[in-house]
C-alpha cells in the first residue's frame, strides 16, 4: 500500500477512527481514574465523547469517497445514517444513566459503555462497507458484544437465558450468511459489491440459493418473521437499556445495511429479491401485529411491535428508488424517537418499582401524568396518528412503495396499521381509563432521563412538521 | 491427478447440514456450539476450495477464511462465557431448561 493514502484515510474514515479513539480513551479512564471520580463523571464523559464524535465527524458533506480500493465507501447518506445512530445512542445513554450508576451495576459500568461504543463502531463499518469482508466483520462486531450486553445482569433471573438465546441465533444466522457469501464468491470470483453487480449472472440456481442464504442471514438481525423467534425473549430478559439499543439502533443500522447491499450488489436482478421480500414483509407485519395483541409484558409487547415496524421499514427497500431510501432513513429516524420515548418511560418505572406488566400501568395517569403523556405520544407516533411524526414516516414509506407499483402490498400494510392501532391504544387505555385503586406511586426520575424524554417528545412532535428534515435527506438519496 | 472440486463441496455440504441438524436436535448447549462450529468450518472449506480451483490468481477467499476463523473463535469465547454463567445458575447446560420465557 502506498503511503500517500494515509491522510485520506484520516479524512474519510473520521467517524470510525474518532469513535475508536473515544472507546480506547473511555477504557483507560475506566482503568486508571479513582472510583469516586468515576461515580461522578464517567457517564457524563461518555456522553460528551459521543457528542464530540458526532459534531466533529458525522456532519454530512457533499462528496462520496472510496478507500482501500473500494472496500470502504462513504457517501453523504452513510454519514447521515451514522449521525442518526449517534443521536439514538446518546438518548439511550441518557436514559441508562440512572440504571448503570445504581449500586448493583456500578462495578460493570465501564464494560457497558465500551461494548456499546464498540457495537456502534461495527455498525459504522457495516453501513459504509463496499466489500463482503468488511460487511461481515462489521456485522459480527455489531452483534457479538450485544450478546455480552444482553447477559449483563449476571445475577438477574432471565438475563443469562436471553444472552444464550441471542448468541446462538446470531451465530447460527451468521453461519447461514457466510454460506451465502461463499456461493456468491463461487459465482463471481470477487466480493466487492460493485464487481458482483457487474460479473454475477443472475437467474442461475446457485445465485438464487446464495441470495436466499444472505437474506435469511440479515433477516435474523432484523427479526423478520420466519427468523423472529429470538426477539421477544431477548427483549424481555435483557436490561431495558440494552433492549432499547437492540430494537432501535441495531435494527436501524441493519435495515440500512440491508438496503445498501441489495441496492449495490443485487441491483441487476431486483425481481428475485423483491419476490422474497414481498413474502417476508407480509408475514412480518401481520404476524408481528397478531402476536403483539396478546402480550401482557410491555417489553415483549414492544418486541412484537418492533417486529412489525421492521416490516414497514422493509417497504422502503422494496421500492428500490431514491424515494424509498429517503423514506427508509426518515422512518428509522422517527422510529428512534418514538420507540425510545416508550422505552424511556418503561425504564423510568422499572428502575423504581420493577414493574413491566401492562396491568401495573392501570391508572398511571393519576400519579404520573407526565410519563403517561409521553407514553401516549410514543404510542400514537408508533401507530401513525396524524399530527405526530409517525404518521408522516408511514405516509412517505407507503408513497414510495405505491410509486413502485405495489398496491396490494401497501393495502395489506394499511390494514395492519389499523390492527396495530388497537394494541397501541390498549396501553393508552390502561393508563388513562382503566380504574385502579392503588396505581404505581409517583416516580421521580433523574435529570438525564428527563432530558432524554424531552428530546424524544420534541422529536415526535417536530420531525413530522419540519419538512426540511425530509427534504434534507431526500437530497442525499440515490436509487439502484 | 488432482482431486476434483466436487468432492470437497460434497464434504462441506454434508458438514454444513450436519451442523444445522445438530443445532436443531441437540439439547446440550456445548453440542449446539459444536454444531455451529461445524457449519462455520464448512463455510471455510467452501471459500478455500473455490479460491483454489476457480479463482487461483487472487487470494480473496483464503483471506476471508482467515477472518472467518478468527471471528468464529470470538463467537465461541462469548458463547462459553455465557454457558458457564448459565451453569452457575441452574447447575446444568440443557437448552430445555431455558424456558422461563415463552410465547
Amino acid at each position: 500500500m502506498d503511503l500517500s493514502q494515509y491522510p485520506l484515510i484520516w479524512e474519510y474514515m473520521q467517524p470510525e477512527l474518532l469513535l475508536l479513539a473515544a472507546t480506547v480513551l473511555l477504557f483507560f479512564i475506566d482503568l486508571f481514574a479513582p472510583s469516586r471520580f468515576l461515580d461522578k463523571w464517567f457517564s457524563a464523559i461518555a456522553c460528551v465523547l459521543l457528542v464530540a464524535v458526532t459534531a466533529i465527524s458525522c456532519i454530512p458533506g457533499t462528496e462520496s469517497h472510496t478507500l482501500f480500493g473500494g472496500m470502504f465507501v462513504t457517501t453523504p447518506m452513510t454519514t447521515m445514517v451514522k449521525m442518526i445512530l449517534n443521536i439514538g445512542t446518546l438518548l439511550i445513554l441518557l436514559q441508562a444513566h440512572e440504571w448503570i450508576n445504581s449500586e448493583a451495576c456500578k462495578i460493570r459500568r465501564g464494560e457497558f459503555y465500551e461494548l456499546l461504543f464498540f457495537t456502534l463502531f461495527g455498525m459504522y463499518l457495516m453501513i459504509s462497507s463496499g466489500h463482503f469482508l468488511i460487511f461481515f466483520i462489521g456485522l459480527e462486531t455489531a452483534s457479538l458484544p450485544i450478546a455480552a450486553l444482553v447477559a449483563f445482569n449476571k445475577q438477574g433471573g432471565e438475563s443469562y437465558e436471553s444472552g444464550a438465546k441471542y448468541l446462538f441465533t446470531a451465530v447460527f444466522s451468521s453461519a447461514l450468511f457466510l454460506m451465502g457469501i461463499s456461493f456468491m464468491y463461487a459465482i463471481s470470483g470477487t466480493l466487492y459489491f460493485d464487481d458482483i453487480a457487474t460479473v454475477a449472472s443472475a437467474n442461475t440456481a446457485l445465485f438464487i440459493v446464495a441470495l436466499t442464504f444472505i437474506i435469511s442471514g440479515i433477516g435474523f438481525k432484523l427479526s423478520l418473521v420466519p427468523f423472529h423467534l429470538w426477539t421477544a425473549d431477548v427483549y424481555q430478559g435483557g436490561p431495558t437499556a440494552v433492549t432499547s439499543y437492540l430494537s432501535v439502533i441495531s435494527k436501524g443500522a441493519a435495515a440500512f445495511a440491508f438496503l445498501w447491499v441489495l441496492f449495490k450488489t443485487f441491483s441487476p436482478s431486483p425481481e428475485i429479491w423483491q419476490g422474497i421480500l414481498y413474502a417476508l414483509i407480509v408475514l412480518t407485519i401481520t404476524l408481528g401485529n397478531l402476536f403483539a395483541i396478546r402480550q401482557k409484558n410491555l417489553k415483549r409487547f414492544l418486541a412484537f411491535s418492533s417486529i412489525s415496524q421492521a416490516g414497514y421499514i422493509m417497504l422502503g427497500i422494496m421500492a428500490g428508488s431514491a424515494q424509498g431510501m429517503t423514506a427508509l432513513v426518515y422512518y428509522v429516524l422517527v422510529y428512534i424517537f418514538s420507540n425510545l420515548a416508550a422505552f424511556g418511560v418503561i425504564a423510568a418505572i422499572e428502575n423504581k418499582t420493577g414493574k413491566v406488566s401492562m396491568d401495573d400501568y392501570d391508572g398511571l395517569y393519576r400519579t404520573n401524568p407526565k410519563l403517561s403523556l409521553t407514553m401516549m405520544l410514543a404510542m400514537f407516533s408508533l401507530a401513525g396518528i396524524p399530527p405526530f411524526a409517525g404518521f408522516f414516516s408511514k405516509f412517505f414509506i407507503f408513497t414510495s412503495a405505491v410509486h413502485a407499483g405495489y398496491y396490494i402490498l401497501v393495502l395489506i400494510a394499511l390494514l395492519n396499521t389499523i390492527i396495530s392501532l388497537y394494541y397501541y391504544l390498549l396501553v393508552v387505555k390502561a393508563m388513562f381509563i382503566n380504574p385502579n385503586d392503588n396505581p404505581i406511586a409517583a416516580v421521580k426520575s433523574d435529570t438525564s432521563a428527563r432530558i432524554g424524554l424531552v428530546i424524544c417528545v420534541a422529536g415526535i412532535l417536530l420531525l413530522g412538521i419540519v419538512s426540511a428534515v425530509y427534504g434534507y435527506l431526500s437530497g442525499m438519496s440515490f436509487g439502484m | 491427478m488432482e482431486t476434483p472440486m466436487i468432492y470437497y463441496i460434497i464434504i462441506s455440504t454434508i458438514m454444513f447440514f450436519a451442523g444445522v441438524y445438530g443445532f436443531i436436535t441437540r439439547k446440550n448447549m456445548l453440542m449446539m456450539l459444536i454444531s455451529i462450529e461445524l457449519m462455520l468450518n464448512a463455510v471455510d472449506i467452501n471459500f478455500a476450495v473455490f479460491n483454489r480451483y476457480l479463482y487461483p490468481d487472487a487470494m480473496e477467499g483464503m483471506i476471508f477464511t482467515l477472518f472467518a476463523i478468527g471471528i468464529a473463535a470470538a463467537e465461541t469465547a462469548i458463547a462459553i462465557a455465557i454457558i458457564i454463567n448459565i451453569f452457575r445458575h441452574i447447575r446444568n447446560i440443557d437448552a430445555e431448561n431455558l424456558d422461563d420465557m415463552k410465547y
